[in-house]
């Protein structure tokens, strides 16, 4: 079976799909790595971490309420926020793969947190120059947030990369599992092309370089190799994703599922 | 609080009305450090007879909603029912927009205000000392980090320059 039979909101024509697209794969990369954080909460390996990955969570979780409440408005089908949250399964979800990875070990989960707030924080400072007010808005006021997530998460792979024997076999054996998610964060699709030409999103491709020599920087700073590059896995801004986002959906999900637009 | 009464602010002048509804707002605490207003905190980013206008501190601050269910009570209360509550992401909030008051109170309370970006001399709010180390990025709530004093040994919540 075609995906594209089983998706429930199959692509439309006209002017808003471009924007609730780009909206989605913004509220979606935010929406899924906070959730994925949360699920430390009370269990990290001290307080003053837990409360990092928690709080880090909060502000991304925080975007996405933004992202997907503009997202909603922009597909003008009635659906809100939460409705696109919470009611919308695997294949209409448009993160990017890096978000979903499991948590594995604390070094895993600031491995990817540091490729991908590195890479968030140069999208959303382009972000802040979007012809579209809201997504400008949003940019301006989650870079500084994010800013700050990135210098955490390079703080901990210097840390750890520069640590113990353990520390450093656990911090590159991190980012040897996140390293093949890059590419998809530099990858421009239709979508991503006529977003950038209409100058609501940018081409993620110019920053590229940039981006590379961060990551180098501090991965020097940690005493740490690159890993190798690998096959590249792409697809989840088309909806295609790893098995791990349907288990973090049913948690997430259950309850707004079971009790559609439930209150207390 | 004062009691409803129309017809009273019918016939007050806008600059008067406007008054009022500062006033109002100036004893909304804001619910996670009760120490300081909105106002103070500097998310009242406008007031008018129609409407207030409000800013979040953090995208995913907690107290957000909350605070907009005190505003609305605190103008309900006061005979500003009709008055309108809008928030704005634009321009984004920064803790510059403190004011010195509020940043007295803070200090006040044993919260160490906010030091501007790259500044590392963080004061004791405690006994003043500049003898302080960072002990956690991320604090209690979104906009405090956590220090402590390495002369009187206290820790303390430092209100993170945003």
């Amino acid at each position: 079976m075609k995906d594209e039979t089983r998706t429930q909101n199959p692509p439309r024509a006209g002017e808003n799909l471009v924007l609730f697209d780009t909206l989605l794969r913004l509220g979606d990369d935010s929406l899924i790595l906070g959730q994925r954080l949360s699920e430390w909460c009370g269990h990290a390996p001290s307080v003053e971490v837990d409360l990092s990955l928690a709080n880090m969570g909060l502000d991304l979780i925080g975007q996405a309420t933004h992202f997907l409440g503009a997202a909603g408005a922009a597909e003008g089908r009635g659906r809100d926020g939460d409705a696109l949250a919470f009611r919308r399964d695997v294949l209409d979800f448009r993160n990017c793969w890096l978000v979903e990875q499991p948590n594995g070990d604390f070094a895993q989960t600031m491995a990817r947190q540091f490729l991908f707030s590195t890479w968030q924080q140069m999208l959303f400072d382009r972000l802040t120059a979007s012809t579209d007010a809201t997504i400008a808005a949003i940019a301006a006021k989650a870079v500084k947030e994010v800013t700050y997530h990135a210098e955490l998460a390079a703080e901990w792979v210097v840390r750890l990369g520069d640590g113990t024997e353990e520390s450093r076999r656990r911090m590159a054996a991190g980012l040897d599992w996140m390293w093949r998610f890059i590419p998809e964060l530099f990858e421009m699709d239709e979508i991503a092309t006529e977003a950038a030409e209409r100058g609501i999103g940018t081409d993620v491709t110019l920053f590229r370089a940039d981006y590379d020599a961060r990551i180098a920087a501090v991965l020097a700073e940690a005493t740490l190799e690159a890993p190798k590059d690998q096959r590249p896995i792409v697809g989840g801004r088309r909806g295609h994703h790893s098995e791990h986002l349907g288990h973090i959906l049913a948690p997430m999900q259950f309850l707004q599922r079971t009790y559609p637009d439930a209150t207390w | 609080m004062v009691a409803a009464d129309h017809a009273g602010l019918r016939s007050l002048g806008k600059n008067e009305v406007v008054g009022r509804i500062r006033a109002v707002l100036e004893q909304v605490p804001d619910p996670e450090i009760p120490a300081l207003s909105i106002v103070d905190l500097g998310i009242v980013r406008d007031v008018t007879p129609a409407r207030v206008l409000l800013t979040p501190t953090y995208t995913g601050c907690p107290a957000t909603l909350a605070i907009e269910a005190m505003v609305r009570i605190a103008l309900d209360q006061s005979g500003f029912g009709d008055v309108g509550i809008e928030t704005t992401l634009s321009p984004p909030w920064t803790t510059d927009w403190i004011s010195a008051e509020g940043r007295a109170k803070l200090k006040a309370y044993g919260i160490a205000p906010p030091v501007p970006a790259g500044t590392r001399a963080v004061e004791c709010p405690q006994c003043g000392s500049t003898a302080t180390e960072e002990v956690s990025r991320f604090g209690s709530t979104p906009c405090k980090a956590q220090w402590r004093c390495r002369d009187c040994l206290e820790p303390f919540d430092l209100f993170k320059c945003h």
